[in-house]
């Protein structure tokens, strides 16, 4: 638990996110059918998911770990990553979708990868109404974690298998240009960068959130 | 090793031990089968009424389209219903005593089980039912009738755990709908792929990719439920 404390990531975090947003604007990139220079976008909205991924990563870890020790601390960080999970997962949406009304003409066009994308955003939802429909707090915490490891499967099978399955018009899918067909060296390593750099940056509201969230605990309890 | 196969033998006695009682309990009320075929029933009467209400619409091009979401919306609705109530009829000293005399596992899985089996046999009657109110149109039936029932297995693994989860939260309705519609949505997209190629009689090999993502989704939610099932029964 240290690491939360260390300030070196912090400032890594920031000094990477200054460098994506510079170079992902700045650089030259390569021109292809389709996309064009809404291939920037890549820079922004991709590392979105990452972030996200990440922080639900950390999310089901502790509440494996809630489960096993039923240390209310692991609650505590199982909630907060969820939360910084789903405003993540906002911003994903939301920067795919102005990139969708700029090369497919609508901000939402029934495509498989956008559909799937709000289901998973419903089952977390669905994960913080169970929570508020618990009141008492040690079977709030140990049924939110049984769901929350319960969700997250089903939340892989959403966003990584069942659009694979189908046509979509996401890059990827269906003919459209793949990131895997990207050769341009510059334009991978500053996603590379971005992925570090907004995980760094998800990882750190979290943990802000969770030492705010740890103080008002600390504060209610008794002793 | 012997060890684990001893465990192994043990957990499926237990399971069948409670299964066995679900299904003499079921049998001596027929409370959850009546009620839920007379909500099917009702359902269908309902929808075919409204439906006969706007003339030729039986022989429009989107009905066979109509025909096959239809029926999985019933199906979705009738077995919500009928797993909500699994863990709820429990009453809590009931399930204490369960847990004295078997393990959590034998409990989970002989509720899945008795589910599936339960779910089997509704759906079965459901797609009679809706045959007979509905124009038949499907192309290949034998198939259409495994998608049925492949369906409702798929639908009682995933409901069993919820309905367990929303029982322990206070048990509403609301509560198990919003905890279950978004882990059931990728289940029913696949089924209802897999039953409109039943429906167009199209090639039986083009379904063996819905039915090895279905598989997969069962085998994980049963082995999800079987893992944290111990972790939410005890209070």
């Amino acid at each position: 638990m240290k690491f939360m404390y260390q300030t070196w990531w912090k400032v890594l975090a920031v000094l990477l996110v200054l460098t994506t947003i510079i170079a992902g604007f700045l650089i030259q990139v390569p021109r292809l059918p389709i996309v064009h220079e809404t291939i920037r976008n890549t820079f922004f909205h991709v590392p979105m998911w990452m972030a996200m991924f990440i922080v639900f990563i950390i999310s089901v870890v502790y509440s494996i770990k809630y489960l096993r020790s039923a240390d209310p601390k692991h609650d505590l960080i199982a909630v907060e990553c969820v939360n910084v999970g789903v405003f993540f997962f906002v911003l994903g949406l939301i920067t795919g979708m102005i990139w969708a009304r700029n090369t497919w003409g609508e901000y939402w066009s029934n495509d498989p990868k956008q559909n799937s994308a709000a289901i998973a955003f419903l089952l977390y939802c669905a994960y913080l109404v169970l929570r508020n429909a618990i009141d008492e707090e040690q079977k709030r915490a140990r049924i939110s974690a049984i769901y929350n490891i319960f969700a997250f499967p089903v939340m892989i099978v959403l966003i990584m298998v069942l659009p694979r399955m189908t046509d979509s018009l996401h890059p990827g899918n269906g003919g459209n240009p793949a990131f895997s067909k990207i050769t341009d060296n510059n334009v991978r390593m500053i996603l590379y960068v971005g992925f570090i750099a907004w995980s760094l940056m998800a990882v750190w509201i979290a943990t802000l959130r969770y030492r705010i969230r740890l103080i008002e605990y600390k504060q209610n309890s008794l002793d | 090793m012997r060890l684990l196969y001893l465990q192994l033998m043990e957990l499926i006695g237990q399971t069948l031990t409670l299964l066995k009682k679900e299904i003499l309990l079921e049998w001596r009320s027929k409370y959850a089968f009546n009620g839920v075929l007379l909500y099917v029933v009702s359902t269908v009467f309902v929808c075919y009424i409204a439906f006969s209400l706007s003339a030729g619409f039986t022989g429009s091009s989107g009905y066979p389209i109509v025909w096959n979401v239809l029926f999985w919306i019933i199906m979705l609705f009738a077995s919500v219903n009928a797993i909500a109530k699994s863990f709820v009829q429990e009453s809590r000293g009931r399930l204490l005593y369960y847990y004295s005399i078997a393990s959590p596992q034998a409990v989970i899985l002989s509720k899945i089980i008795y589910n599936m089996l339960l779910m089997a046999l509704l759906s079965t009657l459901a797609i009679v039912v809706y045959v007979v109110f509905f124009n038949n149109v499907v192309g290949d039936p034998l198939l259409y009738f495994a998608s049925v029932i492949i369906g409702s297995i798929s639908f009682s693994t995933v409901f069993t755990m919820i309905s367990a989860i929303a029982s322990k939260a206070g048990n509403n309705g609301t509560l198990m709908a919003i905890l279950s519609f978004p882990v059931i949505i990728p289940v029913i997209l696949i089924l209802i792929r897999f039953s409109k190629n039943a429906m167009d009689g199209l090639d039986r090999s083009l379904n063996y990719g819905h039915l090895g993502a279905l598989a997969a989704i069962n085998a994980i939610v049963i082995a999800t439920s079987l893992l944290l099932f111990p972790y939410l029964w005890r209070d």
